[in-house]
């Protein structure tokens, strides 16, 4: 019988640990002036990248991202075993569309804001399993493209809720493989979904606050660790209200993440009035990890980073309906080199 | 617990709004005075130009709103009435500038839906519930006044 890669309740913990060999990150203007500008791979000028649609400019920024991930570890599309994607847009259209032109074997993955580390960690599963040499996870967001299916049109006038985010434009891919050097995938958590009876659809760091306190918690207690065994916790989109409550439910359990907790919707923009809360989207934590973390951590100035990214699941017709809204975390731990 | 109880649903809801940051209504108050008066004395201005050339009164005021409107459609397309729409809120929204605003926004917005199915199938996404029931409450009243005054 295979030995178990299971540790504790719900983690898994590779024991041939797959290697980040690399990552790349597109984005739009907005992002590009931003404070994480020069980390990005490709910044472009404006926001339809030269497509005639935004839909078209968001699977495009995907498919940059990946092929230039590939061309950073001198690989091609043949080299790669799976492609897991996903993003926003109904049916993951980005996704599939950049699949189309790609030739690589594809599964589309949907986890809304958690799309990239739910595809980091099924990536890494399947490479330290045997299952794949190499693999990438991508994710994207766009934020005309978010803006026109999640509330308005986007030339419409309307005063943003103070509690709401701005969807990052730009794309992140990362790439795993079974040998090489880089940053190394120790173990991947996946989440429970929580509901915590959150309505506002432009409150989604509140109700997302619950899922990332439930996967940090089992995830902490599965390794038999503390916050303070990581340099960095970095979470997905949680924003700046969405931070402060999971701080403070943490805190309610014992669990002090003061000085090592970032999250990545307070990383990509300056943080003006018309952020708001902060960044999201697919985006969000995609590039971040591929613009800053996953270079700090190959130039060994992070040892161990846990990425834990929210995703809210809702959709503009379950809100309407007056549903709450669920939300789930998936957690990947990176050892730097 | 992955879906809360209501009680737990409804402590998480009171914890959370502590977290909220408050609205600054007198700040949007203000803000909303100030941009709605001046698209207001735009429009006064119009309407006396057009009394003061010897237009009608009555035709005045409708080639008053006509122009407004024409206005507020002329800066949602310069992608200039967002903008203003994110300062003023309500300010911005209220006058009939944003009922232009709120029409050619998804109208441009859907254009590359096509002009059956986006265009003109959409445009009516964000006013069509003004019209709605505007149209229903004015012939609730006007039978109101048909049977009661």
């Amino acid at each position: 019988m295979l030995e178990s890669m299971r540790r504790g309740s719900s983690t898994c913990v590779f024991r041939e640990m797959p290697v980040i060999v690399s990552a790349a990150a597109v984005c739009g203007p907005k992002e590009g002036k931003g404070p994480l500008g020069p980390g990005f791979d490709l910044i472009y000028k404006d926001t339809l990248a030269g497509e005639n649609s935004w839909e078209k400019a968001e699977s495009r920024m995907a498919r940059q991202a990946v092929e230039i991930a590939l061309a950073k570890a001198s690989l091609s599309n043949n080299d790669v075993d799976f492609l897991f994607a996903g993003d926003l847009l109904n049916q993951i259209t980005a996704s599939g569309f950049m699949g189309r032109e790609l030739n690589i074997p594809f599964l589309g993955i949907y986890g809304a804001c958690s799309t990239m580390i739910e595809g980091m960690g099924l990536a890494a599963a399947l490479v330290a399993g045997g299952f794949a040499r190499r693999a990438v996870a991508a994710a994207s967001s766009h934020h005309d493209t978010a803006e026109r299916q999640y509330r308005y049109p986007t030339e419409f006038g309307y005063q943003r809720a103070p509690t709401s985010q701005w969807t990052v434009t730009g794309a992140g891919a990362a790439v795993l493989a079974n040998e090489g050097s880089g940053p190394r995938i120790e173990s991947f958590t996946a989440g429970r979904i929580q509901d915590y009876g959150i309505i506002d659809p432009n409150d989604m760091g509140s109700a997302m606050a619950p899922a990332f306190v439930d996967t940090l918690c089992r995830h902490l207690e599965d390794m038999s660790r503390g916050p303070q065994d990581y340099d960095l916790v970095l979470s997905g989109d949680l924003g700046r209200i969405g931070s402060t409550v999971a701080r403070h439910l943490l805190k309610e359990k014992g669990i002090d993440l003061t000085g090592v907790h970032e999250d990545s919707g307070l990383l990509v923009y300056e943080m003006t009035p018309e952020i708001c809360s902060g960044a999201s989207g697919c985006g969000c934590i995609a590039t971040v990890f591929a613009a800053k973390v996953w270079k700090e951590l190959s130039a060994g100035k992070l040892k161990r980073v846990l990425l834990i990214a929210t995703g809210a699941l809702h959709s503009p017709t379950t809100c309407q309906q007056n549903e709450s809204i669920p939300s789930v975390a998936h957690a990947v731990s990176v050892l730097g080199v | 617990m992955a879906k809360a109880t209501v009680r737990e649903a409804e402590a998480y809801n009171m914890l959370v709004k502590g977290f909220h940051p408050p609205r600054q209504v007198a700040r949007n108050f203000i803000k909303a005075y100030m941009v709605g008066g001046s698209i207001c004395v735009v429009g006064q201005i119009i309407l006396d130009y057009l009394v003061a050339k010897g237009v009608p009164f009555v035709q005045a005021s409708s080639m008053t709103s006509s122009t407004m409107v024409f206005l507020g459609a002329l800066l949602t397309g310069l992608g200039i009435y967002d903008e203003i729409g994110r300062f003023a809120g309500m300010g911005s929204a209220l006058p009939i500038t944003g009922f232009a605003n709120s029409i050619v926004s998804p109208a441009m917005e859907f254009k590359r839906e096509g002009f059956v199915l986006g265009v003109s199938a959409r445009m009516f996404q964000i006013a069509g519930p003004v019209l709605v029931y505007g149209a229903l409450s004015s012939i609730i009243v006007s039978i109101l006044k048909v049977f009661v005054f």
